[in-house]
């Protein structure tokens, strides 16, 4: 996207780039740990598996500098408020997924995550999108499963043929 | 043998009707997702990457093909008539074309985005064709070193060339990177950022991470803008054809647009987007009735429209004989080669020139499938549009669960896919682009690859790297890409034109 306004400066810091400023600091950090206990291990070529490492770690620690530095320039643009409910909902039905999937197979748990999707952009009932997602599933499973033999986890529905 | 031998041969795998029918089957599919809003074709290579897995190398790459071909043509159309453009390269398509469709004018907005892409294509893969040959005997002299190189001007030129600052394009590219070295390392055998976690010994699935970047990540952003990002469809107004003056209007246009997209797509620069914005405004200027411009100027559709689908094919040009990815979409091909367990460049020219040719002249035929899809049948299209959106972003999320699945099926896999698809969410909501972070973590491994190479030759001297003409030549390119926007804005006063994201 391009940014037609230019940097407002003298505007409030920005937090969510300190944050991620944070965050690209402490992968530096641990890819420089990764990178210095692999150099600890003798290696017979002239470049060992450390030496890309250390290079990336480098520049993920100027690249959070870097960022720090345009967070303290301030909020470039307002970004418009994020709602909460349906990233909810939508990571609520990823999660069930991964929770349900060993248990109840793949038709039963994507269809929890058809109905929670749909849920999160407001379309309801959550049953009847749960029964007609799980039927779904159910055919694709059909399709993926037996005819290009994809090995999907089977479930208890699955079973049955 | 000579070029046009090479594409006769080609031309007949091409017209063999199995690949004939995976060929229709990719334009098809690449419309449709182009039209539809939150999926794009490297979404959508990367879900049939593993289901594709078992079929004919040659007919899937014609498949991939065709749905990037499909993907830039579908774009055009939600761009003009919902004024959300499908994909980020027509964004420029939706300033003039949304306006000429709520003019009533929809039906030559799009036959001209369709005819313009038809022209463009064609001649644009006449040139692939043409310039594909020589690009292969300069790249068979080239060095690991020069290859090295080559790698670190594709990630400058794709973290500068996408988003909104120089600094979010490389934390975008650096966080690929650091994916990349996620497993065992091929040539010590030491396991790398790994944790002791064994399903991350084999590192991080390129399709893993794209799918959720792409597919969970838009879900994720738009499921939170919530009813802010409500939109309307323009109904199709008017007859598709084109009047004499259209066609007037839209003929130069067209070879314009072409010829400033295939060269920018081409070179190591990636992205389809830039030639767009260039298009755009060099018809404003040239225009007749610059004041139409805003309210609906065909030129301002045909032009970008043209551009876009010249650098489409352009960005085959250093995925075919570089083995070099510079959008999304050429990234997750690049993949679906590996997956073959081919590596585009020079070589493959050599030991696969049926594949190759054959992929070549599919995207002639896939070009022709495309206009014949897109005129009469643009209607079909547009009902896509229709579908409600819970149900789409469901079944999106449906589909991107099985692909993974079905790559590879353990629960860590889906794990990883919820946590990318979270990283997505954070990077978008925060305007960092994606497509650097898929090029980071396919071309990181194979860029360390070549250095190491490079300096085991040299017996650890790390000035080999600056020794050779062609480096040198690529790294002044790489800090021009670099500093290029910088200087951009220290001599007009302006801000870089830069391209927006995704495939």
């Amino acid at each position: 996207m391009s940014d037609p306004t230019p940097l407002s400066s003298g505007s409030k810091p920005d937090k969510a780039r300190f944050v991620i400023a944070l965050a690209l600091a402490v992968l530096a950090a641990v890819i420089g740990w990764e990178a210095w206990r692999l150099a600890q291990i003798p290696s017979y070529s002239s470049v060992g598996p450390a030496a890309f490492p250390t290079l990336i770690a480098i520049g993920l620690g100027l690249l959070a500098i870097a960022n720090a530095v345009e967070a303290m320039k301030g909020v470039e643009e307002e970004r418009p408020r994020d709602e909460i409910r349906p990233i909810f909902w939508v990571l609520a039905g990823l999660v069930g997924q991964i929770v349900l999937l060993p248990f109840l197979g793949f038709s039963i748990a994507t269809g929890w995550l058809f109905a929670a999707t749909a849920k999160g952009f407001g379309r309801g009932p959550i049953w009847a999108h749960f029964l007609a997602g799980a039927a779904i599933c159910f055919v694709i499973y059909l399709i993926f499963a037996k005819g290009l033999q994809l090995s999907l986890p089977a479930g208890p529905l699955e079973r049955l043929i | 043998m000579d070029t046009f031998g090479a594409l006769a041969q080609g031309l007949m795998v091409a017209l063999q009707p199995m690949n004939l029918v995976f060929a229709f089957f990719g334009v098809m599919l690449g419309t449709a997702v182009g039209v539809l809003p939150g999926i794009g074709p490297a979404l959508t290579v990367a879900l049939l990457l593993p289901i594709t897995f078992k079929l004919d190398p040659a007919g899937s790459l014609i498949m991939f093909a065709g749905i990037y071909y499909g993907g830039m043509y579908g774009g055009s159309t939600a761009s003009i008539l919902l004024n959300t453009p499908g994909e980020s390269s027509s964004i420029v398509t939706a300033l003039e074309g949304n306006k000429m469709a709520r003019a009533g004018r929809g039906g030559p907005a799009l036959a001209t985005a369709a005819i313009g892409s038809f022209v463009a294509g064609t001649i644009a893969t006449i040139g692939l064709a043409l310039i594909a040959p020589t690009v292969v005997d300069i790249a068979i002299s080239f060095g690991p070193e020069d290859y090295f190189a080559l790698m670190i001007l594709a990630f400058t030129t794709v973290s500068a060339a996408f988003g909104s600052s120089v600094t979010r394009g490389l934390t975008s590219l650096f966080i690929g990177l650091s994916l990349g070295l996620v497993g065992i390392d091929l040539q010590s055998g030491q396991a790398r950022v790994s944790f002791g976690v064994p399903d991350l010994l084999d590192g991080v699935e390129v399709t893993t991470l794209a799918v959720a970047l792409f597919a969970i990540g838009e879900t994720l952003s738009v499921a939170a803008a919530g009813s802010r990002a409500e939109e309307v469809i323009e109904p199709v107004k008017g007859s598709v054809f084109m009047n004499k003056e259209d066609w007037k209007r839209s003929w130069w246009p067209w070879i314009r647009g072409t010829f400033l997209g295939f060269p920018i797509g081409a070179m190591p620069a990636g992205g389809a987007e830039i030639p767009t914005f260039l298009s755009y405004a060099l018809e404003k200027r040239l225009c007749k009735k610059p004041d139409e411009f805003g309210n609906g100027a065909i030129e301002g559709v045909a032009g970008p429209e043209a551009a876009n689908n010249a650098a489409a094919a352009g960005v085959l040009v250093p995925l075919l004989t570089l083995g070099l990815p510079t959008s999304a979409t050429a990234a997750i091909m690049l993949a679906g080669f590996q997956q073959y367990g081919m590596n585009p460049g020079p070589l493959l020219f050599a030991t696969n020139p049926d594949l190759v040719w054959g992929l070549i002249a599919s995207l002639f035929i896939a070009n022709i499938m495309l206009l014949i899809l897109n005129l009469p049948l643009v209607g079909m299209w547009v009902r896509l549009l229709a579908i409600p959106r819970p149900w789409l972003y469901g079944g999106i999320l449906v589909f991107a669960t099985l692909g993974t699945l079905g790559a590879n099926p353990s629960l860590v896999e889906l794990g990883m896919l919820l946590i990318f698809g979270l990283l997505g969410y954070v990077l978008r909501r925060y305007d960092y682009p994606i497509a650097p972070v898929v090029v980071g973590l396919i071309l990181g491994p194979l860029a360390e690859q070549q250095l190491r190479r490079a300096l085991a030759i040299s017996v650890g001297d790390p000035l080999v790297l600056f020794q050779s003409p062609v480096a040198l030549t690529l790294y002044a390119l790489a800090a021009l890409a670099l500093f290029g926007p910088l200087l951009f804005f220290l001599i007009t006063g302006r801000k870089a034109p830069v391209g927006g994201d995704e495939d």
